[in-house]
């Protein structure tokens, strides 16, 4: 790893500032990316900024018909947070499902989401139950949010405060873990909310998206036989040596069908 | 450099650190805690599982200056006047080691796992050591031993 300098700002004021003013600044939130990649070279930020001192940044709040998450709760508070598994309880498998348990203690959700991994499963939930990205400038729909690999909406000085989500009438996700890491090689978000009903897929392409024909048969008939038999094209999908492209697009069906069912409970 | 504090085993440690200074380099390298050990050093094997606030962490993968102010349990904070600890003695009695490498982390992320859910099953077990690799034991010991101590601090 290479030299920087640290800094731990005590306001998120503190933190914008610190982010506008250095060379080539990075936040570092819980770590669990950033800190490897930085080991490996592939970062080397002059300044880094230390999410860690402001605990106005964690926590879990129901709001009306949403939940807010602070953008430094971690994975573990999110999948054991009653709230949480009574009032989005896909959501709380998912971030259970993330990584292993002491990944899960350190990573937050507003590092994934700034991540923006093209494998990642929170994008799979923010896009699939329409959540809204809480900044210090602004509010941004998950649809505007996730750009392209490792590419979001965010501005260079605009930190993620919170990610709002609206509780939907029912949601499910399943994923096919790589074996080794946990990240989706493919994953699936599908939910019922007051605007319809929404697929989203991770894992699969450079970035999270939808898939809207599923959306539309699940819409007159929300069961996994809707989604059975529609295939998604395999050419603009990743293939590695975890899996082709064409087996990835098949696993978009399989993952769709059992997040119905997961959802339907 | 930074000035970092922190409470390790129940001692206060403070000492002047670069900021690229992982906390698992504090501990072994400026501390001399040597118990806590570097597998794989890309937060895969959890060889060096200590507890942060009461939560297992990867301290490879978190700077000490991220641990600022923090309560650290390494595995040498364990054992209490000389008696192992029942994760530690359950490891000793059914085998759950071979070369040992992977202990330390594997015992500190089972002592986690056993103050969050006092009755595992084998499958929650299994799970929870997700982040832990053995090359040795093939796991079964281990799972085994977690059981017997799971059983043990019952009483």
């Amino acid at each position: 790893m290479y030299a920087f300098e640290y800094h731990k700002p005590s306001s998120v004021q503190d933190a914008v500032a610190a982010l506008s003013d250095k060379e080539d600044p990075k936040i570092v939130a819980g770590g669990m990316t950033l800190l490897p990649t930085m080991k490996q070279r592939l970062a080397s930020p002059s300044d880094l900024i230390d999410l860690g001192g402001l605990p106005e940044l964690v926590g879990i709040r129901e709001e009306g018909n949403s939940l807010v998450i602070g953008a430094m709760t971690t994975h573990a508070e999110v999948a054991r947070n009653e709230t949480v598994q009574a009032r989005i309880p896909a959501l709380a498998k998912l971030a259970g499902g993330i990584g292993d348990p002491q990944v899960r203690h350190r990573g937050t959700i507003g590092g994934s989401v700034a991540n923006a991994d093209p494998a990642a499963d929170y994008p799979a939930a923010l896009l699939g139950l329409g959540a809204a990205v809480i900044t210090n400038q602004r509010e941004i729909a998950a649809d505007d949010f996730f750009v392209d690999l490792f590419e979001t909406a965010l501005e260079p000085s605009e930190l993620i405060t919170a990610v709002r989500f609206p509780i939907p009438q029912r949601a499910g996700y399943s994923k096919f873990p790589n074996p080794a890491s946990r990240y989706a090689i493919v994953g699936v978000f599908v939910a019922q909310t007051d605007g319809g009903v929404r697929v989203a897929v991770t894992g699969a392409k450079g970035s999270v998206f939808r898939v809207t024909e599923m959306e539309q048969a699940l819409a007159s008939n929300f069961s996994p036989e809707s989604v059975a038999n529609i295939r998604v094209p395999a050419d603009d999908m990743n293939s590695d040596i975890h899996a082709s492209s064409e087996y990835r697009a098949h696993l978009v069906t399989v993952m769709a069908k059992r997040a119905v069912a997961a959802a339907e409970g | 450099m930074l000035r970092v504090s922190m409470t390790i085993n129940g001692k206060q440690a403070t000492k002047e650190v670069e900021p690229r200074t992982l906390l698992v380099q504090f501990l072994r390298e400026h501390l001399g805690l040597t118990g806590t050990h570097v597998g794989c050093d890309t937060s895969q094997c959890g060889a060096c599982v200590v507890h942060v606030n009461g939560n297992s962490v990867k301290s490879c993968t978190l700077l000490a200056a991220q641990a600022d102010g923090a309560e650290i349990t390494t595995i040498e904070g364990l054992a209490q006047n000389g008696e192992m600890h029942p994760v530690q003695a359950a490891f000793r009695e059914h085998h759950g080691l071979q070369c040992g490498f992977c202990t330390p982390g594997m015992v500190m992320s089972a002592v986690d796992l056993l103050k969050k859910n006092a009755s595992p099953s084998e499958t929650e077990i299994r799970e929870w050591l997700e982040g832990n690799i053995c090359r040795c034991t093939g796991y079964h010991n281990i799972v085994k031993a977690i059981q017997a101590a799971a059983n043990e601090m019952r009483g």
